[in-house]
């Protein structure tokens, strides 16, 4: 696809959003939230899934640390959602760079399972202190207060405030990963997923690299979850399970592994077809477990990798 | 104080045989075939659920559920190796365990539409129902019939890789497959073989389970597969002693854990966990 294509489809998307904002009902903009939330977990998670080759099964604790940060400093501190978020993201963001000191000592299976480890630590601990996180009831009943700079305020407590509240993290996370995978930096993780050995062998620590991947994957996964409290009013110690962590893979796999813009496609699948199927049967994981198997047995580039061939392959004829 | 140390004790063991059956058919799958199977668990529940359907169909005969019900597992397992897990042995790790996955999601919404998304109870089992007393103090039968199960199955398991004719062939394809197939192994059809053995053992620990756990419920293969999982990893991948070893551990220490620092059962096991791969990455019992 040529880079005007590119510029065209970001202008429509952009512009979708921004109409779905202003005029869509509340059920629309309540999906669309969950879209983007899901994305901004999934955009960061693939830097290092995608881009660094390491499959990590503990994320869901980034994202319920995220959460917890800002419900406890919404209840106890101050209901600010920036300094929520802010809170959240460097709450994810310590114990990702405490949990992945560890973890990146490893690779493949190793990591993978050292990375559930640590997850299922988090989960069992938010699970048991009861009197910090409110146990396997959690918090709720987190409000969104208005942002507030002093002189004059933003409202962001009518869903459709909100939304534009997200949109705006949503399109800033679009912009730093992308960032992210031009620098330098994205370069090298690119180049410790296609060759460990050889980046090595350049003069590159890989394991930083792979600790800093790692951390600021993690930071997306606090953002995310920290937007996902204020949407939703609530959270349970059930967000840091490792069923939780499956889901920005599932959704990297679905979208296309190695592409920028498969967290994207794979968001909008995930949350659209549960929302869809839940209307007409119970049993949605169901259908979304026949998609996946069907992705894996056939379409292995995603919705993105393979839309892509068929773009080149009529470009070519 | 001796009493309760002694029950503890015993009620950890009977846990720890359960996470066995499972962990021993995860284990030799994926020494064998060198894929984790996250649908593992779902094959626990599945044995469980078809055995305590045969066994009320049969007029509450819990033998011949846990004969039958485990064999019904052994044709979904058939299926699942032939026509999925087969064309994904050569793709990255990320492809063949969320294949593996995304059966866990199918199984546990298959399990719910066919028996109801509440949780189903079993009967007791004539003649390994009620308790006897142990240093004074009532201990299950039942759970006594699992602790001597355990063992067995493992001299099984060990007679059968080391002593047959089979458990040679399987060695073979574990340690080099190219080279067992060069010697005119058939290594996909032995590859279904280990398969399908793996899910049997497993729903085996499901069919026994059934009595043991009382309710069924559709979550039971995910809390299972999860403490299965620590078991291979800890044990060294692919390692059947270690797998043993450590499924006795693992069911002392969360024993012990609920019993005693009740904050800190399940996190202890994955500190364990997490300790073992930093310091030893392939394993507590890992081979070469």
């Amino acid at each position: 696809m040529n880079l005007y294509w590119k510029y065209f489809f970001s202008a429509v998307g952009l512009a979708g959003l921004i109409a779905i904002g202003l005029f869509a009902g509340p059920f629309m903009l309540y999906v669309t939230m969950r879209v983007m939330i899901l994305s901004i977990f999934a955009l960061g998670y693939n830097l290092l899934l995608g881009r660094t080759g390491l499959l990590s099964f503990g994320h869901a604790a980034f994202y319920a640390t995220g959460a917890y940060g800002l419900a406890l400093s919404s209840i106890h501190l101050n209901p600010h959602p920036l300094l929520g978020i802010a809170i959240g993201v460097a709450a994810a963001s310590v114990l990702a760079l405490a949990i992945g000191f560890f973890c990146v000592r490893h690779t493949e299976i190793y990591f993978a399972m050292l990375t559930l480890a640590f997850g299922m630590m988090v989960f069992s601990l938010m699970w048991n202190v009861r009197s910090v996180t409110g146990g396997d009831d959690g918090l709720y009943g987190i409000t969104r207060a208005a942002i507030s700079f002093g002189l004059f305020k933003i409202p962001i407590s009518k869903e459709y405030q909100y939304y534009f509240f997200v949109l705006f993290f949503f399109l800033l996370t679009i912009f730093l990963v992308h960032r992210i995978y031009r620098s330098p930096f994205g370069l090298v993780l690119a180049g410790i997923r296609e060759n460990h050995v050889r980046t090595e062998f350049a003069g590159l620590a890989v394991r930083r690299y792979r600790l800093g991947a790692f951390v600021v994957s993690g930071a997306f996964a606090g953002l995310a979850g920290s937007l996902a409290v204020l949407l939703e009013s609530n959270i349970t110690p059930a967000a840091a399970h490792w069923a939780r962590s499956a889901e920005p893979v599932l959704v990297s796999l679905i979208g296309g592994l190695h592409t920028f813009a498969g967290p994207l496609a794979g968001s909008i699948v995930f949350v659209v077809l549960r929302e869809v199927v839940e209307r007409f049967s119970q049993n949605w994981m169901f259908w979304f477990g026949l998609l996946l198997l069907a992705i894996i047995m056939g379409f292995r580039g995603g919705i993105v990798g393979s839309t892509a061939e068929i773009f080149k392959r009529f470009s070519r004829a | 104080m001796l009493q309760s140390l002694v029950h503890v004790c015993l009620a950890g063991i009977s846990a720890g045989m359960f996470i066995w059956l499972v962990a021993s058919g995860l284990t030799l799958v994926f020494g064998v075939l060198r894929v984790l199977n996250f649908a593992h668990g779902s094959f626990y529940m599945l044995g469980a659920y078809v055995c305590l359907t045969v066994l009320k169909a049969m007029g509450g005969n819990f033998w011949i559920g846990l004969v039958l019900g485990p064999l019904v597992v052994c044709v979904v397992g058939y299926f699942m190796e032939r026509f999925l897990l087969r064309y994904v042995y050569h793709l990255e790790l990320p492809y063949q365990l969320l294949l593996t996955f995304a059966m866990v999601l199918i199984f546990d919404d298959a399990v719910k539409m066919i028996w109801g998304a509440g949780s189903a109870s079993s009967p007791a089992v004539p003649g390994l129902s009620g308790s006897l007393s142990i240093v004074g103090r009532q201990f299950p039968v039942y759970n006594l019939f699992i602790i001597a199960v355990g063992p067995l199955v493992a001299v099984g398991l060990y007679a059968l890789l080391e002593k047959t004719w089979w458990g040679r062939i399987i060695r073979a394809a574990a340690s080099d497959r190219e080279m067992a197939s060069a010697i005119g192994v058939k290594v996909p059809t032995m590859f279904t073989a280990v398969f399908v053995f793996g899910a049997w053992l497993s729903a085996m620990g499901g069919a026994l389970a059934v009595p043991y756990v009382g309710l069924l419920t559709t979550g039971m293969g995910e809390a299972i597969i999860i403490e299965a999982f620590v078991v291979v990893v800890i044990g060294g991948l692919g390692s059947l002693k270690g797998a043993f070893f450590v499924s006795l551990i693992i069911g002392l220490l969360s024993s012990f854990g609920t019993r005693f620092i009740p904050m800190l059962d399940m996190f202890l096991v994955f500190i364990l966990m997490a300790v073992v791969l930093l310091w030893r990455p392939q394993g507590l019992f890992a081979e070469g």
